[in-house]
């Protein structure tokens, strides 16, 4: 239960950050750590070199942009689950960050960060998914923007080149109403199941490789979960259709 | 990196944990350790002043930071801390394996919460585990420490500027 060996570096600039990912092989940022050091620790990971942005300064900004909000790498969960301006354009995401684990990982993981590691069952990808929201990648070869909808492409899987840095998630201002449901076996755990509804759109998380946008009408069209010791396919398949009927009726 | 107070260098190997950092470098074994993977709390302190999980972080990530431990609380001799003093008086432990992850956790719910709803409560302590109590005896130690805090604390906002 101890992380194994890598070499380690500190870039005090993004430009530094991005010289780094370019030259290094088999290199992996290390933003707020709350997913990465425990595959760390369990030696799930074992990247050779770990490229630790948080001595970047003024990239944790939260600020409205283009009718929406940024959220820069290093902004902390618990930062914006208590920003205003989050909570005045965005109350969705106010909403979906709260159930991200507990407060004390909160104060430390950041949002990009669990955009970039895109577990399958996190809340945070279905709800830039839902919303159609985007991130900037940033390299030494420049900048770019990649749609939520071409950002997750497998299990722990994003569009992101090995020398690219998400640098910035942005989230259109949500429409209302809007609902975030999960079931997790205990508070704080990583959900079962669950749904993102953003006015008459849908998305699901738990339930599929990535997340996924359904239709609210027939949300289990081509769906196929799988099971495992948590719940069955055929129990997750029955939270995906009582959790939208639940967030259809608020 | 500064831990109770006292400046500290770093740790040489970038691979150390702050939880084993702070156990086994500098002999600080209040924090204790559970998991390893986030899940206990038992290993939660205060950086700047904010709960976080020592055994998700990096020793040389403190660098530059304050880290508060179970032993930065209150000096030897001293009053304990409120939140200290209200685990003691309601009986919020058993064995104690769990307690000082939960008295700096509890520490960070009453900076953000002073005046906690049994629900924030609840949501204040769901990150940390414990195995003896049944939690009762915990949420009362909570509230009992929101009324000794109304007594100003030294320790509070310690390290956020």
């Amino acid at each position: 239960m101890k992380p194994p060996p890598f070499e380690y570096h500190a870039p005090a600039t993004v430009d530094e950050a991005c010289a780094l990912l370019a030259s290094l092989e088999d290199a992996k940022v290390l933003a707020g750590g709350q997913s990465l050091v425990p595959l760390l620790n369990f030696r799930l990971a074992r990247p050779a070199h770990i490229v630790d942005i948080n001595r970047i300064t003024a990239l944790d900004r939260i600020y409205e942009r283009d009718g929406g909000v940024a959220i820069q790498a290093l902004a902390r969960q618990a930062a914006v689950e208590d920003s205003e301006p989050v909570a005045r354009v965005c109350p969705l995401l106010t909403a979906a960050v709260r159930l991200v684990a507990h407060r004390v990982i909160r104060n430390r993981g950041t949002l990009c960060g669990s955009l970039a590691h895109a577990d399958p069952a996190s809340e945070l990808p279905a709800v830039v998914l839902v919303l159609g929201g985007h991130v900037i990648a940033r390299s030494s070869r420049g900048e770019r923007l990649i749609e939520a909808g071409q950002l997750f492409q497998g299990v722990m899987e994003t569009a992101l080149a090995p020398d690219e840095l998400l640098v910035e998630a942005w989230f259109p201002s949500s429409p209302q109403p809007f609902a975030v449901i999960e079931e997790s076996r205990r508070h704080g755990d990583f959900a079962l199941a669950g749904v993102v509804r953003a006015a008459g759109r849908l998305a699901l998380f738990g339930v599929a490789p990535t997340p996924v946008l359904a239709d609210p009408r027939d949300p289990l069209q081509g769906l196929q979960p799988s099971g495992d010791l948590e719940a069955t396919a055929e129990f997750r398949l029955h939270l995906v259709r009582v959790l939208t009927e639940k967030a259809f009726a608020a | 990196m500064k831990v109770n107070g006292v400046a500290h260098p770093a740790p040489v190997d970038p691979r150390r944990l702050l939880s084993d950092h702070l156990r086994h470098d500098l002999g600080l074994t209040g924090t204790h350790v559970g998991c390893e993977h986030g899940v206990c709390g038992c290993c939660t302190v205060l950086l700047d002043g904010a709960p976080v999980r020592s055994c998700l972080m990096l020793a040389v990530q403190a660098e530059g930071h304050e880290v508060t431990t179970i032993e930065g609380l209150a000096a030897n001799g001293a009053p304990l801390h409120p939140v200290q003093q209200a685990f003691h008086e309601c009986h919020g432990l058993q064995c104690g394996f769990c307690t000082p992850g939960f008295v700096m956790s509890v520490v960070g719910l009453l900076g953000q919460h002073p005046d906690p709803t049994p629900e924030q409560v609840d949501e204040g302590i769901a990150g940390n585990l414990c195995r003896c109590t049944g939690y009762a005896s915990i949420r009362r130690s909570v509230h009992r420490a929101a009324e000794l805090s109304k007594v100003p604390s030294p320790l509070r906002g310690e390290g956020q500027g």
